[in-house]
């Protein structure tokens, strides 16, 4: 059951190892759990699961696989004896919910009732009480037996409240990495980008260099250089604003605080719904100062990463027709710009915030993702690592980069053509 | 038998932050803790050494530390000072090796709790660098050729603030957990424990308040336990009424002393506000 329960975790994707396999069996052998089912779901979890963003996956597999195995605690729990049950009662009931308690029909109706519903529980599978949780060798713990526990039971003749057992409860949903997307994971993903590499000529006295050298050198002096280091990532952002893109400003502002943090070369320009021949900087002042587009395309350096994010949802008119913009008159086509983008920066990601879903059925995705050369990748954690990664990968050359389509090295689909 | 941990009188532990301690202690494996800021990542082997009654050796990473400085570190420039000197030491290349805080873990001579404190901040291949040490506790000593090996393997907890992640090899040798949030049920235990005469009536307005300013949508820096246990000290020492914390028809719009709670003036502008449109909307 465990290789099982190993083999199903692996398939929903947490990475466990044969090493932390058997440190669970090693710790299990050690008698760290006792007989419990929360124990052992602790322990698991500690064993093999070493990040938070897979504890919702690992709760779900968890469930699934240890459904039935619960049986045999409540099978436990079915030869208690009536005196216990009694005796806890008295000592745990007020003089008022006894009173109550006899207005029920008394403590053997009570208890009949209590029973049945135990018999009823293990008989559908469910075992689902806290206490057969918690309870372990102790069912009587303090945690589900307790008077509200009880009078629950007692009350609950019409509808069976069933008690959520701590995986079930699904708490670390929002840490998952495929749904959630909060400044501390996206600088998370973007510290990814962050190279530090070692560039250039020796420039910088390397102080413990020189003195270790000087030292083991008997005292001779021996200047030892470094090269000087620095965050070599240079980053473009440019950021959808306005229309369709407004419920998704406050991710994209996230997006863009943590970046700036991340890279000492970092521009940003603002756009509406398509690149044009305009972007603007400060998007308060967007009609009184834009900056040309084609300047920006010659004032920055091919080795500049390209990160736009937008929804790209629009009316697919915007894209590929002269003057489809709904704001000015364009002579030229949105998609001629962003060919040039592309082509002027090899290294180009999309950054879309709606669900990938919906893709297929946005017309202007579909020609968005065809222009940026299927590099569009969702806002979440696990798109934007897979976003940087492409942003991160070796070029084929420098001769590719003002080559048509199909010899444009960045792409998965066109692999770099070596003649 | 193996001490078990299950908390101090000062430190309240869920079972499952007993379960993964005892079962690092027991299977002698580094455990590994992530967190919020504020929930007593690094109070937790201080606790672990004092309820087990071991010595606690900490080691804290800045984003220079070098794995080896945890190790040794062989001074060089003494040595050379020494050597024009014409000091007699200096032919012993062994008093200029200084031992680091695994070394000195290492040689102690009761079972030791060594604490590795943010271990993120540190550089990537930091935790690379040490897994034969955490793996097998001993290290070699190249400047001496000795093999330095642990006396005792001592129970190791490291903490991480999530900035970086961690090499994966390194991971599968720990133990993990992530200490969550408290509920408002163990948040009341623990402000028990330090504060165990407080009126009850202003715990649970405190407790009420606070729930209130961490649920507020877009807060920059939420307040975590060690925030609530300030502010309640300054309520304690200023000896705030509870219904001065109750002051929903009163002019103050925002809890007193807030400062403890909201770390961030854009938080406490966006708490004002907020509470402010809370009220004209009654």
């Amino acid at each position: 059951m465990l290789v099982q329960f190993f083999f199903e975790l692996r398939r929903a994707g947490i990475p466990v190892s044969l090493t932390e396999f058997l440190m669970l069996l090693a710790a299990l052998k050690a008698r760290v759990a006792q007989v419990s089912a929360l124990d052992f779901y602790y322990l698991a979890r500690a064993c093999l699961v070493k990040d938070e963003r897979h504890y919702d996956r690992f709760d779900r597999v968890f469930a699934e696989v240890f459904h039935g195995a619960e049986r045999l605690f409540a099978q436990l729990m079915a030869a208690v004896p009536q005196e216990w049950l009694r005796a806890l009662g008295t000592r745990l009931f007020s003089e008022e919910e006894k009173q109550r308690v006899e207005a029920l029909g008394g403590w053997e109706k009570l208890l009949e009732t209590l029973r049945a519903r135990l018999r009823e529980q293990q008989e559908r599978h469910q075992g689902g009480n806290k206490w057969i949780g918690t309870g372990g060798t102790s069912p009587f713990g303090s945690a589900g037996y307790n008077p509200e526990g009880v009078r629950v039971g007692g009350e609950a003749r019409a509808g069976q409240r069933r008690a959520v057992k701590v995986w079930e409860r699904r708490e670390f949903q929002n840490l998952d990495d495929s749904v959630e997307l909060g400044t501390r994971n996206l600088k998370l993903a973007l510290r990814k980008l962050r190279k530090f590499a070692r560039e250039g000529a020796a420039e910088e006295l390397d102080l413990e260099g020189t003195i270790d050298a000087t030292a083991r050198n008997a005292g001779l002096l021996d200047l030892k250089l470094v090269p000087e280091r620095h965050n070599a990532v240079k980053v473009l952002l440019f950021l959808d604003v306005g229309g369709s893109m407004d419920e998704h400003v406050r991710v994209c502002e996230e997006l863009f605080s943590a970046a700036r943090s991340e890279f000492k070369h970092l521009e940003h320009f603002y756009f509406h719904n398509f690149i044009y021949e305009h972007l603007w900087k400060d998007n308060a002042r967007r009609f009184a100062q834009v900056t040309a587009t084609e300047r920006v395309l010659r004032t920055y350096g091919h080795d500049y990463r390209v990160i736009l994010v937008g929804d790209a949802s629009m009316s697919p008119y915007e894209i590929t027709q002269p003057g489809g913009s709904i704001e000015h008159w364009n002579k030229e086509p949105g998609a001629v710009w962003l060919e040039r983008l592309c082509a002027t920066f090899p290294r180009l990601v999309w950054l879309n915030p709606e669900s990938t879903q919906r893709w297929d059925y946005t017309p202007s995705v579909r020609i968005t993702r065809e222009l940026v050369r299927e590099r569009m990748f969702p806002l979440t954690i696990a798109g934007l690592d897979e976003a940087i990664r492409e942003l991160k990968r070796p070029l084929g050359g420098v001769a590719h980069i003002y080559g048509s389509a199909a010899a444009t090295p960045v792409t998965q689909e066109h692999p770099p053509q070596v003649p | 038998m193996t001490q078990r941990f299950t908390g101090t009188e000062q430190y309240i532990a869920t079972d499952e932050l007993m379960m993964a301690v005892n079962a690092a202690i027991i299977l002698a494996r580094p455990l590994l803790i992530k967190g919020e800021p504020g929930t007593g990542k690094t109070q937790l082997a201080q606790e672990i050494a004092r309820a087990l009654g071991r010595p606690l050796y900490e080691w804290h990473i800045k984003s220079t530390s070098k794995a080896q400085q945890g190790l040794y570190e062989y001074d060089a420039v003494s040595r050379l000072r020494d050597s024009q000197l014409g000091e007699e030491r200096v032919h012993d290349i062994r008093n200029y090796i200084i031992k680091g805080r695994l070394w000195e873990a290492f040689e102690s001579e009761t079972q030791p709790v060594l604490l590795i404190d943010e271990i993120d901040k540190a550089d990537i291949e930091f935790p690379n660098d040490l897994l034969r040490e955490l793996d097998r506790m001993e290290f070699y000593v190249y400047e001496t050729r000795e093999l330095i090996q642990a006396r005792h393997r001592p129970i190791i907890v490291i903490t991480s603030n999530n900035e970086k992640e961690l090499p994966d090899a390194f991971l599968r040798r720990c133990f993990f957990h992530y200490i969550r949030f408290p509920d408002e049920a163990t948040m009341r235990a623990i402000v028990g424990v330090h504060f165990p005469d407080l009126k009850k009536e202003l715990l649970s307005e405190a407790l009420t308040a606070f729930f209130d300013v961490r649920a507020t949508p877009g807060l920059k820096k939420k307040p975590s336990t060690s925030e609530l246990l300030d502010w309640i000290k300054l309520l304690v020492a200023e000896d705030i009424p509870p219904e001065a914390l109750r002051s929903t028809d009163a002019k103050k719009t925002i809890p007193v002393l807030h400062g403890a709670l909201l770390k961030n003036e854009q938080d406490v502008h966006l708490f004002e506000q907020l509470v402010f449109m809370h009220r004209r909307a009654r």
